[in-house]
């Protein structure tokens, strides 16, 4: 093919956009009865991270219900990283399908949704219109409103609780180092015995933004968006504090796990003795799949550790949105997050508010069996809040110049 | 074959240059460019890119040949054979992954010194895997892809009597080396050449090795166009984009370089051939390299044998040597719907394979009907370009142009069916296949047709009686090669098919997400049985039907 003829094609291939048969007009989603009518029969495609037994057996079973409770039918669309869902969305805006795009739901928070929003690739406003959303504990859990500071404007359901934990083994390590500066001299007393996943993963990011917190003069600062002017200054502190941490961590810091399961397999091989997590539940998860020891505790920073939520949200030309929904408002059911809650299942906290749902369903979550890793809602304490996208930008890329080049 | 790729190239090239118009990229402008180059750690990438993609190269043929030269002809050489051949259908990130735990300094070589030998009830703090000169992804490179050439190569000495040529050099007086390096090595290194640039080509742009394997600050380039690429950040997208033109750059220049230094090595070559050093006394070296190729195979085996271990494992902790406890718990897991998965995969498969194979072989006729009517320049020609054109799926990184790919299925409104599965699983395939099948194909001796003819046969009674016959083991292993390769495929079925059609591959990648070694044990292994099937069917139906036949034995001792 001539290059001439190529560039011919190239208009016709990048500009005609795909018209797709309209499909029946937009469901309403206060017109609650209607959306679970057009749902009946409808095939959900929900995109969701796929890596972990537990919660790919809790979506399962998510599947069964709405299947029997509403005729929608569940399809869990299994992904390694939550930006192949994106990519998917933004391929096909890019080809012009507006209707009947391939993904119905997707499991997300941060930064994907801020960057989905920002392209107007979401649905909505939809969440709050449902019947469960007035069972979400907006007040006592201010991150169900606000995703990384970004506000979540009706355009994705709440659906699970994280935090920053760290989890250790008591038959290495006594005493845990519940500061930033005491996590510093336990790494300089036992060299090596530390790490934490490489930024840009999103745990690694997470974990400098929680020194950040205590490096910086004014935590509020970390509420609005990044200040050119004083960026330097603002920094500098967790700066210094990573050049003193990172010569005595694992590798000398010159290697570093790329994500959280690699840093656990670190955890269960010996070869460290402090791990961080976002999930409170993770160690009792990973003591019952023998990845752990028994004698592995987790445990918080005396001034707090960052919490968010995680969501689901509906891209704008999702084939089925009423199926999306009936299946995220099912997600906000006190019955769905129980199971959720349970350690045996999944252990991932909820978002629903005790006092807004009835005596025997609060009965059921007061009667659930932690699991002996996991910290009680008054050990975990009220978490801090997610800093705002522009430092965690800011953060990764800083970081990758000073610590990711191997100069 | 051509078509999708230079699709999907123009929607990477376009990004490149700043045009996405569904991210607000509606001007040409060099800004990704700039970006790029001032993105911090580039170089070192690019020449981490560079270095292990040809160390891993040269490495691996040194290997394959030396082991040949020593071995060709021998009970050892057959066995070896035996061993290595299944090996070829061993996903690369399983044996990176079964590497990896080898070699780890919490690792199983270390668990069968520790604590007896080294004192040590700690892994000790150094840097074995994910090296920053990349060596343990070499590593990792090397013992995948020398099964890979092994057999390509196994599958070309058929073509060039090479145990003839032994007999000849042996009676000059060649030591058993130096003959088969001087009479063999060049006829079959013409026949093993593009096999052997595919290997450069994909050593240099992998990803899943490198991303187990390999260094991380900074990582090479192309697990660092991952992360551009999948960046919750979408106007990453246009660096990434042109990150995939620099990739694609690269492997291209390599490739040119590997070009040049053939002719080198030839120049250099001649003299040696006809320097008449016969090269005797070459028993240390073939132990030598008969010991490095028994490393090589151990490491591969024990690393697979060390996840297959990680499978059943309850708690396992440094230093023991084998698990505290045993659990079926993770085979139970993964019990549910294995079945259809299996099935799917296999059908899949063989859909690709069957296609690509009736594609390939209609190709070679033609290809050889054409011989003889045009002058012999031009044929040659005509024939090297259709080549590059069916290889260059294999040449170019597969993320630089399947994001474009997926945005021209979704516009002609072809993504997310089956059938558009298997043709984007025949881009592959087709090209490994036609690699392992033209060769032999190719240097199937017409006389035997010419005697047909005198016999009075049709054209087809001598294909389908004589020729297929022949040419049947190098057939059904490029058969095997190209079913395995299909499974192994996960970008492209999980573009392609928009999340809708699971494989083992797609479900083993996303739970090796999770990090836990007993499940990627576990898919490991379950990866590992269809491609092994394929193998052992490729072996045993040329031996069951010409178990009376001595001369079509591929390998004869």
């Amino acid at each position: 093919m001539r290059l001439s003829h190529l560039l011919a094609a190239l208009p016709l291939f990048f500009v005609t956009s795909f018209s797709a048969p309209a499909l029946a007009d937009e469901p309403q989603p206060s017109d609650w009865p209607a959306v679970e009518a057009a749902a009946e029969g409808q095939t959900v495609y929900w995109n969701a991270w796929g890596g972990e037994g537990r919660i790919n057996d809790y979506i399962a079973w998510v599947g069964e219900q709405v299947k029997a409770r509403y005729g929608v039918t569940l399809e869990h669309v299994k992904l390694s990283d939550t930006a192949e869902a994106v990519s998917r969305v933004l391929a096909e805006k890019q080809a012009g399908r507006d209707t009947g795009g391939a993904v119905d739901l997707i499991w997300i928070n941060g930064e994907n949704f801020a960057a989905m929003k920002r392209q107007d690739l979401l649905f909505g406003p939809w969440s709050e219109e449902m019947p469960n959303y007035t069972l979400v504990d907006t007040e006592g859990k201010p991150t169900t409103r606000t995703d990384f500071t970004v506000p979540v404007d009706g355009l994705e359901a709440p659906w699970g609780m994280a935090q920053i934990v760290f989890y250790y083994d008591t038959e290495r390590l006594p005493e845990p180092p519940t500061t930033v500066d005491a996590l510093l001299t336990f790494a300089a007393q036992n060299p090596g015995r530390f790490t934490y996943p490489q930024p840009p993963d999103f745990l690694g990011s997470t974990f400098l933004k929680q020194v950040l917190y205590a490096t910086i003069d004014d935590t509020d600062r970390l509420l609005q968006p990044v200040d050119e002017a004083r960026l330097d200054a603002d920094l500098e502190g967790m700066w210094q504090y990573l050049n003193k941490l990172h010569p005595v961590m694992w590798r000398e810091g010159k290697v570093f796990p790329q994500g959280g399961p690699a840093q656990r397999q670190l955890m269960a091989d010996g070869e460290i003795d402090v791990a961080v997590s976002f999930s409170p539940s993770e160690a009792s998860t990973a003591i019952a799949n023998f990845e752990l020891p028994d004698t592995v505790r987790t445990f918080v920073f005396d001034r707090g550790t960052i919490g968010n939520t995680h969501f689901v949200a509906i891209p704008y030309n999702a084939a089925h949105k009423a199926g999306a929904m009936v299946v995220a408002n099912f997600l906000m059911s006190p019955e769905a997050q129980l199971r959720k809650q349970d350690p045996e299942v999944w252990g991932d906290g909820t978002v629903l508010n005790m006092d807004a749902i009835s005596v025997e369903q609060r009965a059921g979550f007061d009667a659930l069996e932690l699991g002996i890793a996991t910290l009680g809602p008054a050990e975990l304490g009220t978490p801090l809040l997610e800093p705002h996208p522009s430092w965690m930008e800011r953060i990764e890329d800083e970081w990758v110049r000073r610590y990711g080049t191997g100069q | 074959m051509i078509g999708p790729l230079v699709a999907g190239l123009i929607g990477t090239v376009l990004p490149a240059f700043g045009y996405l118009p569904a991210l607000g990229g509606d001007s040409v402008s060099l800004a990704p460019w700039r970006e790029l180059l001032g993105s911090p750690g580039i170089g070192r990438s690019v020449w981490l890119s560079v270095s292990t993609g040809f160390g891993a190269t040269v490495i691996s043929l040194t290997i394959v040949t030396l082991f040949c030269a020593a071995w060709h002809g021998t009970h050892w050489f057959s066995r070896m054979q035996r061993l290595l051949s299944p090996l070829l259908s061993v996903p690369h990130v399983s044996v990176a992954f079964g590497i990896a735990f080898l070699i780890a300094p919490s690792g199983w070589l270390m668990r069968a010194i520790s604590p007896e030998l080294t004192g040590l009830t700690r892994p000790p703090d150094i840097t074995i895997i994910n090296d920053p000169y990349g060596l343990s992804l070499m590593l990792g490179l090397v013992v995948k892809e020398v099964p890979f050439l092994l057999l390509m190569t196994i599958a070309a000495l058929g073509q060039v009597q090479a145990d003839q040529t032994r007999l000849v050099t042996a009676t000059f007086g060649y030591g058993r080396m130096t003959g088969w390096l001087k009479g063999t090595f060049p006829r079959i290194y013409a026949q093993i050449r593009l096999p052997v640039l595919a290997v450069l080509a994909f050593s240099m742009s992998v990803v899943d090795v490198a991303l187990v394997l390999g260094p991380t600050t900074p990582p090479t380039l192309s697990v660092q166009l991952l992360r551009w690429m999948n960046d919750a950040d979408l106007e990453m997208r246009f660096l990434a984009s042109a990150g995939a033109i620099l990739q694609l750059a690269l492997v291209a220049a390599g490739l040119a370089l590997w070009v040049l230094g053939e002719r080198l090595v030839a120049w250099l070559g001649q003299y040696w051939l006809s320097c008449g050093a016969r090269g005797l006394g070459d028993m240390p070296m073939r132990l030598f390299i008969g010991g490095t190729m028994v490393v090589v195979s151990g490491a591969v085996i024990f690393g697979l044998v060390g996840m297959a271990v990680w499978s059943f494992a309850g708690l396992w902790r440094f230093p023991d040597f084998l698990p505290d406890s045993w659990s079926l718990r993770i085979w139970m897991r993964q019990s549910d719907g294995l079945f259809e998965l299996t099935l799917d995969t296999a059908i899949l498969a063989i859909a690709a394979t069957l296609i690509a194979v009736v594609m390939v072989m209609g190709c070679l006729e033609r290809e050889g009907a054409g011989k003889g009517q045009q002058p012999r320049g031009t044929d040659a020609r005509a024939q090297a370009k259709v080549m590059w054109l069916i290889y260059l799926p294999l040449l170019v990184p597969q993320i630089a142009f399947l994001f474009g790919l997926q945005v021209l299925l979704i516009s002609i409104g072809l993504d997310q069916l089956w059938i558009a599965l298997v043709w984007a699983h025949l881009v592959f395939v087709l090209p490994y296949l036609f690699l392992s099948l033209g060769d032999a194909y190719r240097s199937w001796d017409e006389r035997y047709a010419r005697t047909g003819l005198c016999l009075g046969k049709s054209a087809f009674a001598i294909w389908l009686r004589v020729k297929v016959p022949m040419l049947l083991p190098p057939i059904l292993i490029a058969m095997a090669v190209g079913f395995a390769v299909s499974i192994g495929q996960y970008l492209p079925t999980f573009l392609v098919g928009g999340g809708r059609f699971a494989t083992l591959t797609t479900e083993a990648v996303t739970l090796a997400a999770g990090g836990d070694r007993r499940v990627i044990g576990a898919v490991t292994l379950l990866q590992m049985i269809l491609p092994t099937i394929g193998f052992i069917l490729a072996m045993l139906i040329p031996a069951v039907l010409f178990r009376r036949r001595l001369g079509m034995t591929v390998n004869r001792i």
